[in-house]
């Protein structure tokens, strides 16, 4: 299963593709493919996105889905989806509760 | 101190406005991301893991109050409050905006800083001693030939697309402290039978997947030829550097499949065409150059301190402090002084934007308003009165970075890892912070003795791990972080590359395993003397072996 990651253009921030193409700021709410078709028909919209100014460095990610929850397969994306392991208090997990 | 002439102000002003119209453009959709990312690279904006990272070039790792102080506003304004000191001399800014780097170019050039040259494949910023122009042990400071090798290869239009980037480092004493046999070009200032100022040169050192140590190619370049020579090495680099295969791009790559010889050869022929043209240095330019780089005056006092010997006797963490962090200076009185930015359990190189404040608050107050930042990541004061130094201790505590464990086991380098870089295969700050916190007590790390440990979070290196005395490389080993082990490995005048101990470690292994490794030097040595390298030279790796992984 993959998600669609990127970084916003404007502020660099860490984002997922989800529904009707909109860019989420946690991985929670992100749309999970399955197959390789619906994986490289997502990551073209993706890509079109970067076209049109609105995210940067579009690739696509492996997930799980554990008991309901989406989670990065890589340590990498993990911290990703987080923020720094050294900074609690930055990144992603600084503002957990605001989904 | 160099101060940026009306070329270099008009020429980082222009590169700024660009910027700010290539940022609009980008934003506008007029630019892709294909057609920008160079552009932005150029200005040191790279796209890390959470977000965008900017590099700034602090040059020769010298830098003044104020400009330490708009480093803190920047932090404080356009990022989280805090910077990271990178094994190159230069301050990274984790989390700014797209949009407000083109301002903080701005801010940055108001103070004649700017971020030119801190990426893509030229040459790099140029690096030097950090106790450069106050060690006892110097011929000469290295930073006026630095900053003529800035002038010359700033914007050169010849080597602006080099087979890959180029890294030039400079010392100007004997002890190399810059690591210049690990560099692209390394500079090691000396003096001919006549007394003439000239230069030792290396060529194709480097670190990377494929480390190596420089090679000597001259015993004495005279100084006047020191741009002829340069340019010579960096034509024949660049008209037979590979260009087919990014990681054989390296000059060091061309000096292994060439050979010294015929590679040498190739180099005097360039140099022998343009010795006598433009590149020849006058000894009037020279002799202008070095003095913005001027010592500032210094009274020559008593080479001891009773103020620091009765503050020595009664308060441990200050002779802890003493014995460790402090340079001998050329001028008796005075000395140069480490601020340790590897606080125990903390991040190797950060300084929050506070800190930074004290900094500059201190070296206007007690070092002639003078700073260095050195490729191990700490901040030196090059210039402070012996009897100075209670005073200065008692802020350095109370901004945190007076831990006195300058080349001790603590003070770890360790590059970004994972936790920022989009290049990352494992961490490499956590592993540094759980050492610093299992060697952290004073006594233990003194005992120890010096003992350089590096840690990068890929294979790329810019922990310098391979020349760790311990080295350490985080890679991914069916998706776990594992750490594989080097001994040996050293920076300085006597330089190598560390070897491979044995299979790696785990996460929760890594840290006893340099525990084990520490345990059998301090077993084994003939005495506090005996460094861990010198003891690990002399007996070699099976002991070391032996206490990893058990008998063969
Ligand atoms: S060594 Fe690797 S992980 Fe560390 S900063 Fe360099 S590229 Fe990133």
């Amino acid at each position: 299963m993959k998600v669609i990651t990127a970084n916003r253009l404007l502020n660099g921030d860490v984002v997922w593709l989800a529904e009707n193409g909109s860019w989420v700021e946690r991985i929670a709410l992100a749309k999970v493919y399955d197959g390789k078709e619906a994986v490289a028909e997502a990551l073209a919209e993706g890509l079109e996105a970067e076209k049109n100014q609105k995210v940067v460095g579009v690739y696509e990610m492996d997930v799980a889905v554990e008991d309901g929850v989406i989670v990065p397969v890589r340590l990498r994306e993990k911290i990703r989806a987080t923020g720094p392991t050294t900074h609690p208090e930055l990144g992603k997990q600084a503002q957990a509760v605001s989904a | 101190m160099y101060r940026y002439d009306e070329f270099d102000a008009s020429f980082v002003n222009q590169r700024t406005e660009q910027f700010k119209d290539q940022v609009r453009r980008r934003l506008a959709g007029e630019l892709s991301e294909d057609e920008f990312k160079p552009l932005r690279l150029m200005n040191g904006l790279y796209l890390q893991l959470h977000a965008y990272m900017l590099r700034v070039a602090i040059p020769y790792g010298t830098l003044n109050g104020r400009q330490m102080r708009k480093l803190a506003h920047i932090a404080r304004t356009y990022d989280q409050s805090y910077g990271h000191f990178t094994t190159r001399q230069n301050i990274q800014f984790n989390w700014p905006k797209l949009e407000d780097t083109p301002k903080i170019l701005e801010e940055l050039a108001e103070v004649e800083m700017h971020a030119i040259q801190t990426s893509g494949n030229c040459i790099r910023n140029v690096t030097a001693d950090h106790f450069a122009g106050a060690a006892a042990d110097e011929i000469a400071d290295p930073r006026p030939y630095a900053e003529i090798l800035r002038q010359w290869s700033s914007l050169h239009p010849e080597f602006s697309f080099l087979p890959r980037k180029f890294k030039i480092a400079i010392t100007g004493a004997p002890n190399d402290r810059a690591a210049v046999q690990v560099h692209d070009i390394g500079l090691q200032l000396t003096r001919n039978d006549a007394g003439e100022i000239g230069f030792v040169v290396f060529v194709g050192g480097g670190l990377g997947r494929t480390p190596m140590i420089g090679r000597k190619v001259r015993d004495f370049l005279p100084e006047e030829d020191l741009l002829a020579y340069s340019e010579a090495i960096l034509r024949v680099y660049n008209r037979y550097g590979r260009r087919d295969n990014k990681y054989k791009a390296r000059i060091k790559i061309l000096v292994h499949e060439t050979g010294l010889e015929e590679l040498k050869a190739d180099i005097e022929a360039e140099f022998e065409k343009i010795r006598f043209g433009v590149l020849r240095l006058p000894d009037e330019e020279v002799r202008r150059i070095e003095a913005y780089f001027a010592p500032p005056p210094l009274e020559v006092g008593n080479a001891t301190s009773d103020a620091v010997e009765a503050r020595k006797a009664s308060d441990a963490a200050f002779a802890q402090f003493v014995a460790h962090n402090l340079n001998p200076h050329r001028v008796p009185g005075y000395t140069s002084v480490t601020l340790s930015m590897k606080p125990i359990g903390g991040i190797p190189g950060d300084a929050s934007d506070k800190q930074m404040d004290v900094i500059a608050d201190l070296a206007e107050k007690y070092g002639h308003d003078e700073i260095r930042i050195s490729h191990e990541q700490n901040v030196i004061l090059p210039h402070v009165k012996l009897d100075d130094l209670p005073a200065l201790f008692d802020q350095l505590v109370a901004a945190e970075i007076a831990e006195g464990n300058s080349g001790l086991i603590t003070d770890i380098i360790a590059c970004p890892g994972m936790d920022y870089c989009a290049l990352a295969t494992a961490r490499s700050i956590p592993v540094a912070q759980r050492i610093s916190e299992r060697f952290g007590a004073a006594e233990r790390q003194a005992e120890i003795g010096e003992l350089k440990i590096k840690i990068s979070g890929c294979i790329n290196a810019c922990g310098h791990h391979h020349v760790g005395h311990i080295g350490i490389l985080g890679l991914e080993k069916k998706g776990e972080e594992f750490y594989q082990v080097t001994l040996g490995g050293s920076a300085n005048e006597n330089a190598s590359i560390g070897e491979i101990v044995g299979r790696g470690f785990s996460s929760e292994e890594v840290v006893d395993a340099i525990e084990k490794l520490v345990d059998t030097y301090l077993g084994l040595r003939n005495g506090k003397e005996e460094t861990f390298l010198e003891a690990y030279r002399r007996v070699g790796e099976d002991p070391f072996k032996e206490a990893l992984y058990g008998a063969a």
